[in-house]
């Protein structure tokens, strides 16, 4: 038991608990080796001669390690600088290419829980390429519902330039039904896009199977390195490019390829996909025993998102809580220290925790959604880091609780 | 001690907090975000609560080596303090918005939320001293702002902590450099922080809109118009835009503002000297006293504190000036001091004219 009961202690020596693998994780070993043994060669890939040859090969052997690691073919594995570009590329390519082909196509169909990186490149294209975005609703546990997709659909297929919907949600941790929404979208012959940023590396990720024409991933939340992500676009669909220039990746995508990134992102899938039923039991059991706990010595605690915590309903990684009468940033100011790295789980500007989007759709009040934090495991999580939370929890809560009280008027 | 210390992204804040560490404390620095749309970059010394502020208030953080938050403060800033700036304007009194900021908010919902959470003290780069429990001027008479800290209880005294008040600012400038502080150089901020422009006026008229009137003379002669009686202080003598001159020759300044019948009356300089004044809702820093008491009393943040003798009456506090103070305008603040320290301050409610 720490001795400082929750007290804010700013530079003590303590040992720290990550628990926030949602936003990044560590490196693993073989892909900080794999990407380090490149970093001191030169060639560009798109160089004709024998260095930009053997900076060629390692970028195509990476392609094909990914391909196989999402399901897809190499072909259809585009490299971009991580998730964000991958989603901006996936919905405004998509929309211009559809608009252009067919002016119609005018509608954007994402869920109500997208990232800011799909949600806001939608919105984008409201205010200024004449798109109408209809935000998919979601049930309190954060799911969309395929007869939804079916109506909106239904109602004129012909006028929706694309389909987004996330594989897994970033804070609650949801899995969306992303197999039979796509196969509606497919059935209404309309592109569906899914940043499965989340999912890949958590759960059994298939891209060719699961009838999605595009699909992102990023490096960072799988062990691979920072900005380096895919863009995993099918060969049938067309996509208008974002970024112009040299048109290294199938004309949609241009850029010097980033040879050390790619091939550390290559490594740390195929590790991730190789271990991924191992850690999801891992991280499932501890995070389970997070819940439990938790729940224990926060009586009225609220957990956000499904209650069904199998790895068919909910990412094994994530657990998210809301604390009645807590402001998420004062527990998140006491956790940290403690020694307890967590996230409110909502997108901030200049630090300003801002109530979830994401919270907000599944309908939870606005002053629960406040007092929320997402704790993520990820490959170097262990029991200790959850022994280290219920060291604390309960103090913290308490004072934030106070905190709260004194601000409240 | 556990020490919260605000950090506004300037360098008195920044030595602040970076002594609190050095004197063995637990610090954690924060950054108030007090604007709800914070502008990117600030231009020159107006303005605060930039993104550029919050990101300098990081970096000192970093390089001191404590822990780094942004605190939401926007809606209870504008509540508190934007709010009741507009309101009291709109009803002819001359607020003093810097020291509503600190009573409400940085030792009220800053200090209130610290101590639930555990701290013992809020830190701030302010220009006072706290000595036994009692807060003084500080030590750099041209950056003394105990003026504007004058409204705090003892309670809220006694958690604040003002590293800076026995340092003159060059001193705390050098430091900043010596520290490796980007700041080091960074203007001072000066004006109204949520006036960027510094057109007080204006911005009163964008908040008030236009109620043109009449500019009369003390005889109840027009002499000029008006846009809003709510613009003008006592005291003030620019933009009164009075066509003729006085009979005399001699300028003219605001007398009195009267929201009721929206006007404004001009008159000669003469005519703004006060010999006492009363002030409501005191606050003592101190012990409340008991019999007239022997003070320096000062009523704006910049002047120079005249002597008086100073009494509670009726829940307010009445102060008899030696020599006559002018520009003294409701809604203005008096802080009362027995030498250096502060005694106590009381709103400005009513003025008394020179015999």
């Amino acid at each position: 038991m720490s001795d400082h009961q929750g007290r804010p202690a700013g530079r003590g020596h303590l040992d720290r608990h990550y628990l926030d693998h949602a936003a990044s994780t560590p490196m693993v070993p073989e892909a900080v080796e794999a990407m380090t043994r490149c970093l001191g060669t030169v060639g560009n890939p798109s160089s004709l001669h024998s260095a930009g040859r053997a900076a060629r090969r390692l970028v195509e052997e990476a392609r094909e390690t990914l391909a196989e690691a999402v399901g897809a073919r190499p072909s259809e594995v585009l490299f971009t600088g991580g998730g964000t570009e991958s989603d901006n590329l996936a919905v405004k390519g998509l929309y211009w290419s559809r608009r252009a082909a067919d002016p119609r196509r005018t509608r954007i169909l994402a869920s109500a829980v997208e990232h800011h990186a799909v949600m806001d490149p939608a919105l984008w294209l409201a205010e200024h390429e004449g798109a109408e975005v209809e935000w998919l609703p979601v049930d309190a546990a954060g799911r969309v519902d395929v007869g939804t997709l079916e109506s909106a659909l239904a109602a004129d297929a012909g006028s929706v330039a694309l389909v987004s919907v996330m594989w897994a949600n970033n804070e609650v941790g949801t899995v969306q039904p992303i197999a039979e929404l796509a196969e509606v979208a497919r059935a209404h012959h309309v592109p569906i896009h899914s940043d499965a940023v989340q999912a890949f590396g958590q759960l059994p990720v298939d891209f060719d199977a699961t009838g999605l024409d595009a699909m992102t991933v990023t490096g960072h939340k799988i062990g691979g390195p920072l900005g380096v992500g895919l863009l995993v676009l099918r060969r049938t669909v067309d996509l208008t490019p974002v970024l112009h220039g040299g048109g290294q990746e199938r004309d949609v995508r241009s850029g010097t390829l980033d040879t050390p990134g790619i091939v550390g992102l290559a490594a740390a899938a195929e590790v991730a996909v190789k271990l991924q039923p191992d850690r999801a039991e891992t991280t499932a059991r501890l995070r389970d025993d997070l819940v439990r706990r938790l729940s224990a010595a926060v009586p009225d605690v609220v957990l956000g998102g499904d209650p069904d915590l199998s790895a068919a309903h909910r990412l094994p990684g994530n657990a998210h809580f809301s604390f009645p009468g807590c402001d998420g940033d004062a527990l998140l100011l006491l956790l940290d220290a403690a020694g307890i790295e967590c996230s409110t789980g909502s997108a901030c500007s200049a630090g300003v925790p801002q109530p979830s989007h994401v919270l907000l759709a599944m309908g939870v009040p606005e002053s629960l959604a406040r007092g929320s934090l997402r704790f993520s495991f990820g490959h170097t999580s262990t029991a200790a880091d959850v022994d280290a939370v219920l060291d604390v929890i309960g103090p913290v809560v308490e004072r934030a609780r106070k905190a709260g009280q004194v601000g409240a008027r | 001690m556990r020490v919260l210390a605000a950090m506004s992204g300037g360098v008195d804040s920044a030595v602040a907090a970076a002594r609190a560490a050095d004197a063995g404390h637990d610090v954690t620095g924060v950054h108030l975000a007090l604007s709800t749309n914070p502008q990117s970059f600030r231009s020159g010394a107006r303005g605060c609560c930039t993104l550029e502020d919050a990101r300098d208030a990081r970096r000192a953080a970093d390089v001191i080596g404590i822990p780094f938050y942004v605190w939401d403060l926007a809606e209870r800033f504008r509540e508190d303090v934007v709010d009741d700036f507009v309101a009291e304007y709109a009803a002819g009194r001359t607020p003093n918005p810097c020291l509503r900021c600190n009573e409400k908010v940085k030792f009220s919902a800053v200090l209130d939320k610290a101590l639930a959470m555990g701290f013992d003290a809020v830190c701030t780069g302010h220009y006072a001293r706290v000595v036994d429990g009692r807060l003084l001027r500080a030590v750099d008479p041209a950056k003394d702002q105990s003026y504007v800290l004058g409204v705090l209880t003892a309670r809220q005294v006694a958690h604040a902590m003002f590293p800076l008040g026995s340092s003159l600012k060059t001193e705390v400038r050098r430091e900043a450099l010596d520290r490796g502080l980007a700041v080091a150089d960074k203007p001072d901020s000066h004006d109204i922080c949520f006036i960027a422009d510094g057109d007080t006026a204006g911005f009163l008229r964008s908040r008030l809109g236009e109620a043109p009137g009449a500019v009369v003379d003390t005889d109840g002669v027009e002499v000029g118009r008006h846009d809003g009686a709510y613009a003008f202080t006592i005291g003030q003598r620019r933009g009164l835009r009075i066509g003729r001159p006085a009979p005399d020759g001699r300028p003219r300044y605001v007398l009195d503002v009267s929201p009721v019948t929206n006007t404004v009356t001009v008159g000669t300089v003469d005519r703004l000297d006060v010999s006492g004044l009363r002030g409501v809702r005191p606050v003592w820093t101190g012990d409340e006293p008991t019999a007239p008491t022997r003070v320096r009393a000062q009523v704006r943040a910049h002047g120079d504190p005249v002597p008086a003798t100073a009494w509670t009456e009726d829940g307010g506090v009445v102060v008899e000036l030696d020599e006559p103070l002018h520009g003294v305008a409701p809604g203005q603040a008096v802080v009362l001091y027995e030498g250096e320290t502060v005694l106590g301050s009381a709103t400005i409610d009513a003025t008394a004219p020179t015999p």
